[in-house]
């Protein structure tokens, strides 16, 4: 693929290793998408032991970020914080993950408490480990404790064999940590498809944005490729424990790893799927051609794709980086599927691409992506219009173990705080944050990965830098408070929500912090106008976000539910479910498990364990009502500049909605109005919304309602009683 | 390259083909289970659906290069790697590669020549083209 090549002296890595702890375990192959077990690590004491997954732990959290947050709850105290050594990196599959015929199959569900917010965190992840993990005989791994010095934790699923060692010598960046770890391990060319390995990276180590990379050998490229549980700064844990790499072998794969009660219909249903992508994608998203950046235009188009820090919807410049353009950069024809079985195969990759700044600049790489978030956050958002610079931040981003989305929501901030003179040259040591500078971007983040410089200070993510700005640079308090697109501690993904009410709702109710992955209304909302009262805002509300928990309950990708859409969707009830793909996920589902589920009861393995997370949030402090609302920048126009650009809208909605006559008042007065209005409908929607899901007006899950669900754990009570007295 | 070439006017739907790959590969007379499949078509007549070892679609889209091409030219999967993703049945624009119940992988014609013999019609044949 034209890349530089990265020598790897083996033998030269193993003499440095020291081998701390090595445990071996009975191998036993997954029964109906089962192992019935996990494994425990603690990089402090090096206890390595196997946890039995009993049966009502089953029948209570499925799996996959269930498991992750069971076991993350019993792991920690009310007042764990993030860099505590009881605090864990679990990574869980689900009974589904895993499974090869179905698409979007091999997700790994990662959680752990965020340095950015305090509390757990989520982040679904292709690559190969997770299944690899599974078919080697486990549920989840939960890493617990710091290491002295830096290790590896490597599992081999084919001789049950684990192992921690020291490894002082190997890389700590990603793109060439991946490389090494398939040198170690396999033992020749095939197997290196068998390995994959979850790190971060430099930047990493010096900033709360860290991600975490999961690997997959692709052996047509011959490279080892990353995709990233990027939110929320797992990769910040794990440098914080020490650990370089979690490596794991497995070779054996087949149709029938998981066990499938019914493997006929399993295979039926994912045939179904792939015939439908193959047929359809070219005409619906183009999934196949340039992944998730066919949606630049889209969003251009709908005025929703954040632009100067989420001031604005569309840009002149925005057809510059549109799929097109990325189009020219991504290598074509190949399978680009994060596991086995994707035909949807979005995870796209430009080759050869030979990147201009930096530690590893002159050097040709391999790039994963881009992907529409980075596009849109690196991108737009930061006025860089030039494909090429996206690129280039995409790759550090990933190798040096730093959330694309994170880093471009922050560096949006960063950049508004430049034009608006918070920031000045002195204030960042000489970088030039102008919108569109992406040289000074770049410098900026190979300042985070040396620890160095203004980078120290943007590593902190848009929460702390607020507070810094204030403390050290005089900042006004409400403008920070408006313009840091963050909430619960987490920057917001790229969509400007400011004209969706529901989708405000979307972003800042989600448990986490402000992802798309619970809700994604706007067309639903704002074009289609399908949700006009709070009512029906409230249930789709509540039936997405707990539909789309599934997903991390199965270990299942999101995008096949509904990046494409059988030919009859639009003649079906509620098009927006897609019912005919949710029939598929029961009809999969009971097929590998040998249950009996039906929708409804999808619907409630999730609403049990997203309560479950939302209690164990307020059991370290936070969940509360105060903790959902989001900053204005996302909810309205901050500025008049902002206001004018969309005025002939926001003087009718003063007409129509709030009865103001906006004739003769300045922008001032009518931005004023406006905010007023819209703060008011945003705590209405927050009231529905809370009593859809069985919340009190402070958002806290009834007893009745734990009860009703079936999540009436006593410890979850306790946490509950404790906040309703 | 080396293929069944099929000519569908001589076909009388005697189903003799599907028999012998059935039998060939699976030791069992299953219709489902043959590599070339006899269709009856509305309007009368049959249409012989095969592998022609040209449109090679799936080897592109098998995401474990688990189908190549052999020296003779004729497209072979290897059971070794494949992982039964089903990628290769979707994508073929003839409908050659096959699954069926109760079988782990997908499967082809190989251009063996086993059903030639028992075409009563010389409706199919072996062909080597350059
Ligand atoms: S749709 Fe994309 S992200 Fe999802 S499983 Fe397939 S390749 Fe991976
Ligand atoms: S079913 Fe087997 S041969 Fe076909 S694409 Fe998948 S792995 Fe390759
Ligand atoms: S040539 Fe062989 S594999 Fe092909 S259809 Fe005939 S018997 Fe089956």
């Amino acid at each position: 693929m034209n890349n530089t090549k990265i020598h790897t002296d083996v033998d030269a890595l193993k003499a440095r290793h020291v081998l701390l702890k090595e445990f071996r375990y009975e191998l036993r192959p997954v029964v109906r998408g089962y192992n019935m077990r996990t494994l425990y690590v603690n990089v402090s004491s090096n206890e390595i032991r196997e946890k039995p997954v009993s049966e009502e732990m089953k029948q209570k959290f499925t799996g996959g970020k269930g498991f992750g947050l069971k076991l993350l709850w019993d792991a920690i105290s009310d007042t764990t914080r993030w860099n505590d050594p009881e605090n864990e990196i679990n990574i869980a599959m689900g009974p589904i993950c895993g499974n090869t015929n179905y698409p979007g199959s091999g997700k790994s569900l990662v959680v752990s408490i965020s340095p950015l917010t305090d509390i757990p965190i989520d982040s679904n992840v292709g690559g190969y480990f997770g299944p690899y993990l599974k078919f080697s005989g486990f549920d989840a791994i939960e890493i617990q404790g710091k290491a002295e010095r830096d290790v590896i934790v490597y599992i081999d699923g084919n001789q049950g064999l684990i192992q921690i060692f020291e490894a002082p010598a190997e890389a700590v960046d990603s793109h060439i940590l991946a490389e090494q770890m398939v040198e170690l391990f396999a033992d020749n060319d095939l197997e290196k498809m068998h390995i994959s390995a979850v790190s971060a990276g430099r930047g990493a180590e010096h900033a709360l944005i860290g991600c975490l990379n999961f690997s997959f050998y692709d052996r047509r490229r011959k490279v080892a490729r990353l995709k990233q549980a990027g939110r929320g700064g797992i990769g910040t844990v794990l440098r914080d424990k020490k650990i370089k790499a979690v490596v794991v072998k497995y070779s054996g794969l087949s149709g029938k790893s998981n066990d499938p009660a019914d493997l006929d219909t399993l295979q039926r249903t994912g045939l179904k799927l792939h015939k439908e992508i193959i047929a359809l994608d070219d005409q619906q998203c183009r999934m196949r051609q340039i992944g998730t950046a066919h949606l630049v235009e889209i969003m251009d188009e709908y005025d929703l794709l954040p632009t100067h820090n989420f001031k604005f919807g569309r840009h002149a410049d925005s057809p510059k980086i549109n799929s097109h353009a990325f189009y020219e950069l991504v290598t074509h024809g190949l399978p680009d599927g994060c596991w086995f079985g994707c035909t949807m195969a979005c995870a796209k990759a430009a080759d050869g691409f030979e990147l201009v700044t930096g530690p590893y600049q002159g050097q040709r790489v391999t790039v994963d992506g881009p992907e529409y978030e980075t596009v849109g956050g690196c991108g737009s958002n930061v006025g860089i219009f030039n494909p090429r610079a996206i690129m280039e931040i995409n790759f550090y981003c990933d190798t040096y173990g730093l959330d694309t989305i994170s880093f471009g929501t922050m560096t949006a901030f960063i950049m508004e705080c430049w034009e608006k003179g918070v920031l000045n040259a002195e204030r960042t040591g000489g970088l030039d944050f102008t919108w569109g500078n992406w040289r000074d971007t770049l410098e900026m983040m190979h300042q985070i990965a040396r620890g160095e410089g203004f980078g120290l200070i943007a590593g902190l993510g848009t929460r702390k830098m607020k507070e810094y700005f204030i403390d050290h640079f005089d900042a006004d308090p409400q403008l920070m408070q408006d313009i840091g697109c963050e909430c619960k501690g987490l920057e917001y993904s790229q969509y400007v929500s400011k004209e969706s009410l529901a989708q405000q709702g979307g972003y800042s109710m989600a448990l986490k912090g402000p992802q798309h992955d619970e809700a994604w209304l706007i067309f639903m909302d704002m074009v289609n106008n399908q949700i006009p009262t709070f009512t029906d805002k409230a249930e789709a509300l509540h039936y997405f976000p707990m539909f789309r928990t599934w997903f991390g309950l199965q270990g299942l990708c999101k995008l096949p539910w509904n990046d494409v859409e059988p030919a009859n969707n639009a003649q079906t009830d509620e098009p927006a479910k897609v019912p005919e793909h949710v029939q598929n996920y029961v009809d999969i589902y009971n097929a590998i498990t040998g249950g009996n589920l039906n929708k409804k009861e999808l619907i409630l393995q999730s609403e049990r364990v997203y309560n479950f997370q939302k209690v164990l949030c307020m059991r370290l402090g936070r969940g509360r009502r105060s903790d959902d609302i989001p900053p204005f920048r996302m909810m309205g126009p901050v500025t008049v500049e902002e206001y004018e650009s969309r005025q002939d809208r926001y003087d009718q909605q003063l007409r129509e909605k709030v009865g103001v006559d906006p004739a003769g008042k300045s922008s001032e007065e009518k931005l004023r109005i406006l905010r007023h209005y819209r703060e008011e409908q945003y705590q209405h929607l927050l009231n529905a919304v809370y009593k859809r899901k069985g919340w009190t007006s402070e958002g806290v899950p009834t007893p009745e309602h734990l009860r009703k669900i079936g999540m009436d754990l006593p410890e979850v009570l306790a946490v509950v009683e404790r906040h309703l007295r | 390259m080396k293929y069944l070439k099929t000519y569908d006017e001589k076909c009388i739907g005697c189903n003799q083909c599907m028999t012998a790959c059935s039998m060939a590969f699976f030791k069992e007379d299953i219709p489902a289970k043959s590599a070339i499949q006899v269709i009856e078509k509305p309007d009368g007549g049959y249409h012989l659906v095969v592998c022609d070892q040209q449109y090679r679609k799936c080897v592109d889209e098998c995401p474990t290069q688990a189908i190549t091409i052999n020296k003779q030219g004729v497209v072979m999967i290897n059971k070794k790697l494949c992982i039964s993703c089903f990628a290769c049945v979707a994508v073929c624009p003839i409908d050659a590669m096959r699954r069926c119940d109760g079988v782990l992988n997908p499967f082809k014609c190989v251009a063996c020549g086993v059903c030639v013999k028992g075409c009563p019609t010389q409706a199919i044949e072996i062909v080597t083209e350059e």
